[in-house]
């Protein structure tokens, strides 16, 4: 089908699927490098061009407040944040998920304070990989706005119900000029379709109760259900991936696998590092090296059994971590590839912490990380939890 | 990488227009069929600082994520940057890096002040160019139009009217107008040694 190619920033492109999805309500509270998502979608609100109620609410703890509020009354909603603006939505994020809302959200990563620091890391989105979301990682532009997309047919699916995130990473997408395929307005909201909510406080027929006192007798039922209706993305997601696809000629999966096939060196990377580590994966390639790539954008549902399945018996795995887990072992990817692969037959996993802050993550570093795999593989024993591209 | 790619690095002072103009190309490029990435380096947002942009064309989608460290071509808009260790001008940069000032000095002239063994040093007026043509020392454009001259992204025509369409959504005609004249001029104006 025809799309248009166009220039636009990260953000830029996921105000246009944001708009695409014609959302009834949105609410906003700015945080760069968010701003100028909202910015741009108050811009297309302002024009006529989607009608969609604008709350511009005091504060992120309100902006989710908000938007709990409007999807529990059965209104497609959607909000957007970024790092100290998702820490201080915190306690609503958790009831978001809790009441089974299916809240979409931009979540443009950025560290957390302190020092205070504008730049991207996943600390933020790190912080709620607990909180009962979806939560799906980008590479780039085109992948934020087709995330975007395809996270509304996946939250809003019956069987699903839960709020999404799309993560993207500050500055580097979101601020950065990028070319990429858009859909024609019918197309993306025919993909997406209409939103009917099964239990709406609006449906003055069918009274029903939202966030009652849920003590010893049910809390834990309710708990079980969230459970298992994150069990129930997998499914759903393949399905709207695999439809969107058919749709656009652009697949996607729970990961993608770069030149993995018969790989024995494997990257694991989340984010937009993915494709600085795929122009120096060809490098190494070249010169003979058995290296590979696991981008992973389906964080949450983690996706166990197929990651299981692609990464054992290879010979050396290097898990990358956008943020700390301060006094853990390891970042948080780390720890659960290595949980992942526990029982397999003993593949060596180590782990580098980078690019916290917003530090570049360039060529050399990438480098760095296969030359030490490489090491790994050959039999050395090295450090299992490390720095990368970190001055001392 | 499939095929080549042309890596930019553009070295200011905020205000100049190095944002505008790295990202600009990025997308001005897509109607040469070719793919463009371009992003400023984010610091403190003060008007005068050094600032670097950076822009990426090639023929196939962009797939790198990281500032340009190895440029192609470096484009100075301020050349009292030229000394400034913390701006690193020359960082990252060999034989066959392109350099292009803005300055009325000449190349032989700065090619001494960068002191980087062979390099290719083009010069030209911008600021003065700007102010001409339409009155303020904004020389983010009219270094678009030298750089042609280097490497030939597109026509100068065709940058005059992606140029024309982009400005338009944002500046007043005569802005729009005096940028128009500004990239033809300093395309005729830039000297090489």
């Amino acid at each position: 089908m025809a799309q248009n190619l166009v220039a636009l920033a990260g953000n830029e492109a996921v105000a246009y699927a944001f708009k695409q999805a014609r959302p009834h309500v949105g609410s906003a509270f700015p945080i760069t490098p968010q701003t100028e998502m909202m910015h741009k979608f108050a811009e297309f609100v302002a024009n006529g061009e989607v009608d969609t109620e604008m709350i511009l609410v005091e504060s992120e703890h309100s902006a989710m407040s908000a938007a709990i509020g409007s999807a529990a009354a059965g209104a497609r909603t959607f909000t957007a944040t970024s790092s100290a603006g998702f820490a201080l939505m915190w306690e609503m994020v958790y009831v978001a998920a809790s009441l089974r809302l299916p809240i979409n959200m931009a979540l443009v990563n950025r560290a957390l304070s302190g020092n205070i620091n504008i730049h991207c890391d996943h600390s933020d989105s790190m912080g709620g990989r607990d909180s009962g979301w979806i939560q799906v990682f980008c590479e780039n532009a085109q992948e934020s706005y087709d995330t975007a997309l395809m996270n509304f047919r996946i939250s809003e699916h019956m069987d699903v119900r839960l709020p999404a995130m799309t993560n993207y990473d500050g500055f580097i997408i979101s601020h950065t000029e990028d070319a990429l395929y858009l859909l024609d307005d019918d197309t993306a909201y025919d993909f997406i379709g209409p939103y009917q909510a099964k239990y709406a406080l609006l449906d003055v027929e069918n009274p029903i109760t939202v966030g009652p006192l849920d003590l010893t007798d049910y809390y834990f039922e309710h708990k079980w259900s969230q459970m298992e209706a994150q069990k129930r993305v997998f499914p759903v997601a393949r399905e709207v991936m695999s439809e969107f696809g058919e749709l656009t000629g652009r697949s996607y999966d729970f990961f993608e696998e770069y030149r993995l096939d018969d790989a024995d060196l494997v990257m694991v990377v989340l984010g937009s590092s993915a494709g600085t580590t795929k122009d120096v994966i060809d490098e190494y390639r070249d010169k003979g090296v058995k290296v590979g790539l696991l981008k992973l954008r389906l964080f949450r549902p983690f996706p166990v059994a197929e990651i299981v399945k692609v990464l054992a018996g290879r010979k050396a795995i290097a898990v990358l971590d956008r943020s700390a887990s301060f006094g853990g072992f390891g970042g948080p990817v780390f720890t659960e590839i290595r949980s992942a692969l526990y029982r397999q037959e003993q593949t060596p996993i180590h782990n580098w912490i980078y690019g916290l802050g917003g530090r570049d993550y360039d060529l050399k570093q990438v480098a760095e990380v296969i030359e030490k795999l490489q090491q790994i593989a050959a039999g050395e024993e090295l450090q299992e939890v490390n720095l990368l591209g970190i001055r001392l | 990488m499939a095929g080549p790619m042309v890596e930019i690095r553009w070295h200011a002072r905020g205000g100049q227009g190095a944002k505008t103009a790295a990202m600009f190309l990025a997308e001005a490029v897509l109607d040469k069929g070719k793919f463009g990435q371009g992003f400023p380096e984010y610091g403190p947002e003060r008007r005068g600082a050094p600032v670097r942009g950076y822009t990426r064309i090639a023929d196939a989608p962009i797939r790198r994520h990281c500032s340009v460290e190895e440029p192609d071509i470096v484009i100075v808009l301020d050349s009292t940057l030229l000394e400034s260790k913390s701006a690193g001008v020359t960082a990252g940069t060999s034989a066959d890096t392109v350099f292009l000032i803005n300055t009325s000095e000449s190349p032989e002239a700065i090619g001494k002040r960068l002191d980087v063994d062979g390099a290719k040093v083009y010069t030209v007026d911008a600021t003065q160019i700007a102010l001409d043509s339409f009155g303020r020392s904004i020389p983010n454009m009219p270094m678009v139009g030298a750089l042609l001259v280097v490497e030939e992204l597109m026509t100068i025509d065709e940058l005059k009217i992606a140029l024309a369409k982009r400005f338009s959504q944002k500046f007043s005609q005569a802005i729009v107008d005096g940028n128009v004249t500004a990239v033809e001029r300093a395309y005729k104006e830039l000297r090489s040694a």
